[in-house]
Formats: structure tokens, C-alpha cells, sequence
């Protein structure tokens, strides 16, 4: 499990613009590149002071890469930081005002009265 | 000594700026008795004609990410620019440059230290809408200088909700102590329930009605005791996922001091959260 890897991905992909189309257009490349070239990038140092042990799990990969964020939900990743980059995703393609965010609320529906996975990193 | 002109408690909701802006067929129908019940709110802080502003929210993994987390941090800055690309992106909010009261920063942090509260700082922190949304709505033309202070209301381990109340208790008697013959608003922004990437989001109403009625009481109240009983970091998950947005709701009770009641106090009932506006003016009148 690696929580935080999976919220420094959302993280680091909601705040770039090209980066949000990238990953929109093309998941599996996006994700792929990103965890050989990014995942072990400490945020605001050199990159030649790289971390050498962060890895995605084959199912949080999985996730990512089918934009499952009803999976990102459960595995715990940051709701906050999935739910902003869905939208600049997926917004875009509902004709009605919060017609993305009412769909992602029922796809998250039966999660309605259980307790919240764990969010913390 | 500087003065307290007022004490300002408020929710920010970012789709403010684009319902209050927009026109024709993209104005929503709540939007007009949103924008008077605002600008009526907004005399409250232009009626306590304040020079300064200290300005508490909490970073939306803008710029303080979990590589580096600070509980509570202290802007000190001569400058400050505002707002994000995915604030401009999601609520279409406009760009920001402020200018910071530095004297006023360094009188805090220091101050705060020496109290026992470990505070971080920044020396360039770009702010987003937790603490511009109330400049939006309560002073729009953005020309006073600021005290930016965030707290960390996202990411867990959280701070206590008693530490919340205490910073707030503790920030009102370093203005006071401020050594100033400047009139300073503090001004703070959390959340009522509120469900952010949940199931519960996005709803009619603010995920929690009922605890919002009693959350509203407690902050026109200023009930501290009552409030610090019932909420707990554990209980915080029961109105919603992103309701630990309240305990900025504590600390400007604590600013506003125990059982003092906030003297001018509104709520407007939206979809996806309830608004709430408190003022409170501390100068004792003569």
C-alpha cells in the first residue's frame, strides 16, 4: 500500500495543465511514465537527489490507469485530490451543471453509510 | 496598542465568484439573494473601517504538501500572489497580488513561539481561496495588507480541536499586544458539514443539516465549551468527509473569546453546504 504515492501522483497531475490532458488522453502511457520518471521525485529538490523506494502496487496501478476513482476511493487515496482532477477531466463531457460530480456521488453510493476507508499517509 | 476592529467568521465557497459574476442564462437562480445577503455581510467589516487584515484558512494541497506538512503556519511575506490554475480551472477564479503586513507576521510568529506554540512560517507563499474567497466577498478591492495563517485541516495526523481554539485565543492577544496604532479585522474561513469525494457530495444541502444548526449556534455563540464537548477529530467524519474544515469555525471562536455573542450572524442554505457569516466588534462601546 502506498497511499501517498498514490495522492502525490493526483497531486502532481491536477496542478499541470499539459499534464491533466496527458493523462485524460493517454492513462497507461501517463501512469507509466510517471512512475519511472516522477514517482521518486522529491518535490522540491534536484533530481539528483532522487528517492529510490517509491512504487506503485499492481492494483493502485491498475486504478490510475482505468481512471477508477470509485477504486481510488477505497484504496484510501485523498478524496479531495481525486475528486479535483476527476472534474478537470471528466466535467467537461455532462451537458449539466454538477453532472459529473452527482455521478461520481452515485458511483460512490454504496459507500453511503460505512465509515470512510482510511485516508492517511 | 492596535485594535481589534473586528472578528469575522465565515465559510468560502469558491463558486461565489462565478455565481455573483454571472449574467443571462449562466446566472443561477440563487445567485441574487446570495450577492445581498454578501454585500450586507461585507458592511460589517467596511463599517469597522480595519487597516490591516489577518486572514486564517487552510491550504488546499496548493502549496504545503505531505512531503512537508506544517500544522500551522504563518505567512511572512512582503507579497503574497493568490489563486491556482485549478482555481481558475474548477471555479474560475481570478488571479491575486497582495501585500503582506510583515511587521505584524513577525510580531505573531515570534510572539507565538515564546507562548509555546511552535509555529512554521513561509517567506513566499502564494494563497489560495480559503483565504481569498473572503477577500472577494468582503473586500473586494483587495487594498488592504495581510497576515495570511494556515492550518491543517486535510491531512492527517490533524492537530486537536482544542489547539485550533487556542491558536485563535492566543492570535487575538498578539494583536492586541501588537505594538500598532493600526485597526486590524481577523477574519477567518472553514467549512459547515461538507462532503468532498464522497457519497455525499454535491447534495441538495449541506450533507448534515442538523449539524450544521447546531454548529451555527455554537459559533454565534461563541460557545466553546459546548462545542469542544461534542466535536472530536473522530466525530468530525460524521456530518461529511471535509467537515474538519470547522475547527477554523474554533479557532475564530477562540479569537472572538468565550461566550461572546457574535453581533451580526447569517446563514444562507445552498447546494453542497450551508453558508454562514458571523461579525463580531470587540471595541467596548463608550
Amino acid at each position: 500500500m502506498s497511499r501517498y504515492l498514490l495522492d502525490k501522483f493526483l497531486y502532481t497531475i491536477d496542478r499541470d495543465p499539459e499534464l491533466v490532458e496527458r493523462y485524460r488522453a493517454d492513462p497507461a502511457g501517463t501512469v507509466e511514465w510517471w512512475e519511472r520518471e516522477r514517482a521518486n521525485q522529491v518535490l522540491n529538490c534536484h533530481v539528483g537527489e532522487n528517492s529510490t523506494w517509491l512504487k506503485f502496487d499492481d492494483a493502485e496501478r491498475a486504478a490510475l490507469v482505468a481512471h477508477d476513482y470509485v477504486k481510488l476511493y477505497e484504496m484510501g487515496a485523498h478524496p479531495f485530490l481525486t475528486l479535483t482532477l476527476f472534474i478537470a477531466m471528466y466535467e467537461r463531457d455532462f451537458a449539466e451543471p454538477l453532472g459529473f460530480q452527482l455521478e461520481y456521488a452515485q458511483k460512490l453510493s454504496a459507500w453511503r453509510d460505512k465509515p470512510y476507508p482510511d485516508i492517511t499517509t | 496598542m492596535a485594535t481589534i476592529a473586528a472578528v469575522i467568521a465565515s465559510t468560502h465557497h469558491p463558486f461565489y465568484y462565478k455565481a455573483s459574476t454571472s449574467t443571462g442564462d449562466q446566472r443561477p437562480p440563487f445567485a441574487e439573494e446570495w450577492v445581498r445577503k454578501v454585500e450586507a455581510f461585507r458592511d460589517t467589516l467596511t463599517r469597522a473601517n480595519p487597516d490591516v487584515l489577518v486572514l486564517v484558512g487552510s491550504d488546499h494541497f496548493h502549496q504545503l504538501w505531505l512531503d512537508n506538512m506544517p500544522q500551522f503556519l504563518v505567512g511572512n511575506a512582503p507579497h503574497y500572489d493568490a489563486n491556482w490554475y485549478n482555481e481558475e480551472r474548477e471555479f474560475g477564479l481570478p488571479r491575486f497580488f497582495m501585500n503582506g503586513q510583515q511587521d505584524l507576521s513577525w510580531h505573531i510568529l515570534r510572539g507565538g513561539i515564546d507562548r509555546g506554540f511552535d509555529l512554521a512560517f513561509s517567506n513566499e507563499l502564494r494563497l489560495d481561496h480559503s483565504v481569498t474567497c473572503p477577500i472577494i466577498t468582503l473586500r473586494p478591492q483587495n487594498d488592504l495588507p495581510v497576515v495570511p495563517i494556515y492550518t491543517n485541516i486535510f491531512a492527517p495526523p490533524l492537530p486537536q480541536p482544542k489547539r485550533f481554539v487556542e491558536l485563535g485565543r492566543m492570535i487575538r492577544e498578539l494583536v492586541e499586544s501588537w505594538p500598532s496604532d493600526l485597526r486590524v479585522a481577523i477574519i477567518g474561513t472553514g467549512h459547515l458539514s461538507l462532503e468532498l469525494g464522497g457519497p455525499r457530495q454535491f447534495g441538495p444541502h449541506g450533507p448534515d443539516p442538523e449539524f450544521d444548526a447546531k454548529a451555527v449556534e455554537w459559533i454565534a455563540t461563541s460557545d466553546v465549551e459546548r462545542a469542544l464537548a461534542e466535536v472530536s477529530l473522530e466525530s468530525l467524519w460524521t456530518p461529511g468527509n471535509a467537515t474538519h474544515g470547522f475547527m477554523d469555525f474554533m479557532l475564530m471562536m477562540g479569537v472572538a473569546g468565550e461566550g461572546v455573542k457574535a453581533d451580526y450572524v447569517d446563514t444562507y442554505d445552498l447546494f453542497h453546504t450551508m453558508e454562514a457569516y458571523f461579525t463580531w466588534y470587540p471595541e467596548v462601546t463608550p
